[in-house]
């Protein structure tokens, strides 16, 4: 404390600013240097010390305690515990002494604020490490300074600061100092076989609040004269509405008043089940000309594409042509074609949607659950005309994302409402809002064509129809591109009035379905053995000319291989079957094999092994999570999961009539990470498209079924 | 409007609510024990679960007026310093993903283990059945459920 007054610092703090060369970082340090130099670091409290609120990544206390602000939303993807690993790695401090708490949303500290794409480690493996790596150097540079030595000399264990003549002194002494010196650049960063943090089984920092209850999520935060509205939106896609009669709503005890906005009627009260009574009591007239869409309309629709043209005309779009399809189709001895098809999905987060928003004239505070909270911070300015300046967003822990909560909607009404009635307020979707005001995974059909010639693929097609949305650009240039001289992808829409967005794995969920389900087709049509079918693909496009490949052939074939030793592939146990699956996508390379037995005539699900490279394992405990919730999550889209629609309307309101996979439906799963020093890539997502077609594929062998629609359950009712 | 008297977690609360608003939405907007999820309101997911003189009860499915003498035990009242052999196992395991539905799941396992301490992995993966995690930690949650079989 003497030392800040001497230095005229003010006990509240210093905030340092830095502008790394990886990307405008900041980092910012509490100093309080009471502490002498070998005071041992005792085991406290960590949320008793006293830290100052910077908005960065690194804070240190006055016991060499450090926090840390993980900068990005947390859905369950675990990025509240690894993003801060990586700092903590390269700043050299045990993880007992860190704390972790979420960042604010706060563009100017922080990039890449969104939690989408299994992108989170990815994009921030260098600069995170480079921020913890900057703060150990200027901390060492601040003691060296304080001892007259050179900072070569200095070296970091655990915190302490450590001269080679024996001098040792805490971070929490120097920050003081540190805070004030030149940003150190072009730091080396540390190799694997150094790490001490990274690729340590770490628990879940969020873990105590969980299992004891405490409140965490959007649907859990409360303030002093906070309303709750539950708003009706159109019962079916397509409807507007024509007018309302409330007068039995606000009878309603604890119904405080009732707004409508566009064609949503919101329902304000003191409490949700005062709101969702009142909502029932609404009685509503909705025009019904445009709600027309039904599952039957789409298929029709979808199937018209695939049959008519590849034109524009008949809505087409070429992704990507190499060589001569049509010729080697031709040309072909035999053409084997095949259309795969998925229904609508809703997300289901367990958490509804739900927001919290306060305008006043003076700011619009935002909290509760989102993934893309600098987008929605911008709608919200942009629909309530403020400026960006104003709006004061904070992420709460998410329960599920999967994309839903890509799509800020329900933030926007929040502000809206909150605007209208100028009172604090939390809109909170019921379940069957959350399920039926989705933002869905389209339906899809996709036609794939193979020809064979001489015993010989010679070319590849894929067509993809689906709802109002196609295939990123991405995709064409995953597996099997450079396999086939001559390949095409093209892809066509249908526009919709039903909202349809990402859902975990976006696309690539039933895409990987389809393909990998066609190719085990192939192998049967050409038998030959599955596995070296796509190996041989795969090795074709090594000597590819095309540069626009995504994926890397060595390490697909690394993941095959290893998954086919594990699993023991292509020798079941009795009354077990196999089904194999290798697929690339979000910078991930995976290969499956489902094992099935069949049950009263049921195919159920009773092990999956996973091999899969990422590149380096963050941590281990986070990423077998990921791995293991994608493939059950995979195996219930492609097994249960299915919305219709008639005339606009979800025919799914709950759970008891969407079907989620549960306990008993659940494998074993056994998961093999590629032993790797590269950087590593994501694992929110890449574990779930292949498992549909590896369990497909086991369907097949077990009853000779090949089946070409999810969910899959269907063929067996 | 009426008055209800109720027991939660060892404690007496009086509350003032319409007879049929169900116990999850007396436990979170009434008396602010939030560790009770809403995740379906119709009994079908189990994210609600609390129990109910020792009973594993989706608090969605009975109203206040249901209730009568019966006591409440949510997530927060569990164990004292959320320590049940349930809550410890959940940690060692690492269990959660987003964790949303954790709390249910607890109560529905710890009320299981009551009742059949040493029970198979069928019993345990059946009595778990009800609960939905849309996550997919099922696989952690059938280890948990052993392991805090294991350690009672």
């Amino acid at each position: 404390m003497k030392k800040q007054e001497q230095n005229g610092f003010s006990r509240r703090g210093f905030l340092k600013t830095a502008s790394l060369v990886s990307g405008g970082m900041l980092i910012g340090f509490n100093f309080f240097t009471s502490c002498d130099s070998d005071t041992p670091l005792e085991a406290v409290d960590l949320n008793s010390l006293n830290f100052n609120e910077f908005n960065a990544y690194i804070q240190i206390s006055n016991e060499g305690k450090v926090k840390i602000f993980s900068p990005n939303p947390e859905i369950g993807q675990g990025v509240k515990t690894s993003m801060p690993m990586l700092i903590a790695e390269e700043l050299d401090v045990p993880w007992e002494d860190v704390l972790v708490v979420q960042g604010k949303w706060d563009t100017d500290h922080f990039q890449n604020q969104y939690a989408g794409g299994s992108e989170g480690i990815k994009k921030a493996w260098e600069p995170l490490r480079q921020t913890g790596a900057t703060a150990k150097q200027m901390l060492i540079n601040a003691a060296a300074a304080r001892w007259s030595v050179d900072a070569s000399e200095c070296h970091v264990e655990n915190g302490i600061i450590i001269h080679t003549s024996g001098k040792k002194i805490g971070y929490g002494e120097v920050a003081v100092e540190a805070a004030n010196l030149e940003i150190p650049e072009g730091l080396s960063l540390k190799e694997p076989k150094d790490f001490k943090i990274i690729g340590q089984e770490i628990g879940n920092v969020d873990i105590d609040a969980i299992i004891t209850g405490k409140p965490l999520f959007g649907l859990d935060y409360k303030e002093e004269g906070m309303v709750y509205a539950h708003v009706l939106r159109p019962p079916a896609f397509g409807q507007t509405l024509v007018d309302y009669e409330d007068s039995e709503t606000r009878k309603t005890t604890g119904v405080l008043d009732v707004i409508s906005f566009g064609d949503k009627i919101a329902i304000i009260a003191e409490n949700n089940w005062a709101a969702m009574k009142g909502k029932k009591a609404l009685s509503t007239n909705w025009d019904s000309t445009n709600a027309t869409e039904s599952t039957d309309f789409h298929n029709a629709k979808l199937y018209a594409q695939l049959n008519g043209p590849l034109t524009e005309a008949n809505g087409y779009t070429t992704m990507r042509s190499d060589g001569d399809v049509i010729q080697a189709f031709v040309d072909a001895d035999k053409v084997v074609k095949r259309i795969y098809s998925t229904p609508f999905k809703p997300h289901n987060c367990m958490e509804p949607m739900n927001f919290f928003a306060d305008v006043t004239e003076e700011k619009v505070r935002l909290v509760g659950p989102i993934q893309t909270p600098t987008w929605t911070a911008n709608r919200v300015a942009e629909l309530l005309d403020r400026d960006i300046q104003e709006i004061d967003l904070r992420m709460t822990r998410m329960g599920g994302g999967f994309g839903r909560r890509l799509y800020g909607d329900f933030a926007l009404e929040a502000a809206e409402i909150s605007n209208r009635i100028g009172k604090p307020v939390q809109v909170v979707f019921s379940r069957e809002d959350d399920m039926t005001a989705g933002t869905y995974r389209p339906a899809v059909k996709y036609q794939i064509e193979a020809s064979i010639k001489n015993n010989k693929l010679t070319g590849y097609q894929l067509r993809e129809a689906g709802i109002t949305d196609n295939m990123y650009s991405l995709i064409p240039n995953f597996f099997p591109q450079g396999s086939f001289e001559n390949y095409k992808v093209d892809v066509a829409n249908y526009q919709s009035n039903i909202t349809v967005g990402a859902w975990r794995a976006p696309v690539t969920n039933f895409h990987a379905v389809a393909e990998q389900s066609f190719f085990d087709e192939l192998a049967k049509e050409l038998d030959v053995d599955p596995v070296k079918l796509r190996k041989e693909l795969i090795t074709n496009a090594k000597s590819s000319p095309s540069e626009e490949r995504l994926y890397e052939p060595d390490r697909l074939i690394g993941v095959i291989d290893l998954v086919v030793e594990k699993s023991n592939f292509g020798n079941p146990a009795p009354g077990r079957f196999q089904g194999f699956a290798s697929y690339f996508c979000h910078n991930t390379h995976v290969a499956e094999v489902a094992e099935i037995e069949m049950e009263n005539g049921f195919p159920m699900v009773k092990k999956v092994y996973c091999a899969i490279d990422c590149g380096i394992v963050v941590n281990p405990l986070g990423a077998q999570n990921q791995v293991r919730g994608g493939i059950i999550d995979g195996i219930g889209a492609a097994m249960y999961g299915e919305l219709k629609f008639v005339d606009g309307k979800p025919q799914s309101r709950n759970f008891h009539n969407y079907r989620m996979i549960r306990m008993m439906e659940t494998p074993e799963i056994e998961i093999h990470f590629v032993d790797s020093n590269v950087a590593p890539t994501g694992l929110g997502e890449p574990a779930l498209p292949p498992v549909g077609a590896a369990v497909n594929n086991a369907i097949y062998a077990a009853t000779g079924k090949r089946l070409t629609s999810i969910p899959f359950i269907q063929h067996f009712v | 409007m009426a008055s209800y008297s109720i027991s939660v977690n060892g404690k007496a609360h009086t509350v003032t609510a319409d007879a049929d608003t169900p116990l999850l939405w007396v436990l979170r907007d009434h008396l602010n024990y939030v560790g009770t999820k809403y995740g379906c309101g119709i009994g079908q997911c189990g994210a609600c679960t609390v129990h109910i003189d020792g009973n594993a009860t989706r608090s969605c499915s009975i109203n206040v007026a249901e209730l009568g003498e019966k006591s409440v035990v949510t997530i927060e009242g569990l164990a004292p310093n959320g320590d049940h052999p349930v809550q410890k196992a959940w940690k060692e395991v690492d269990v959660p993903q987003c964790g949303y539905c954790q709390a249910g799941q607890i109560m529905t396992a710890a009320s299981f283990l009551e009742k059949n301490p040493s029970p198979s992995t069928s019993e345990i993966r059946q009595a778990m059945h009800g609960n939905i995690c849309r996550c997919g930690a099922y696989n952690g949650i059938e280890k948990a459920v052993k392991l805090a079989a294991k350690s009672q």
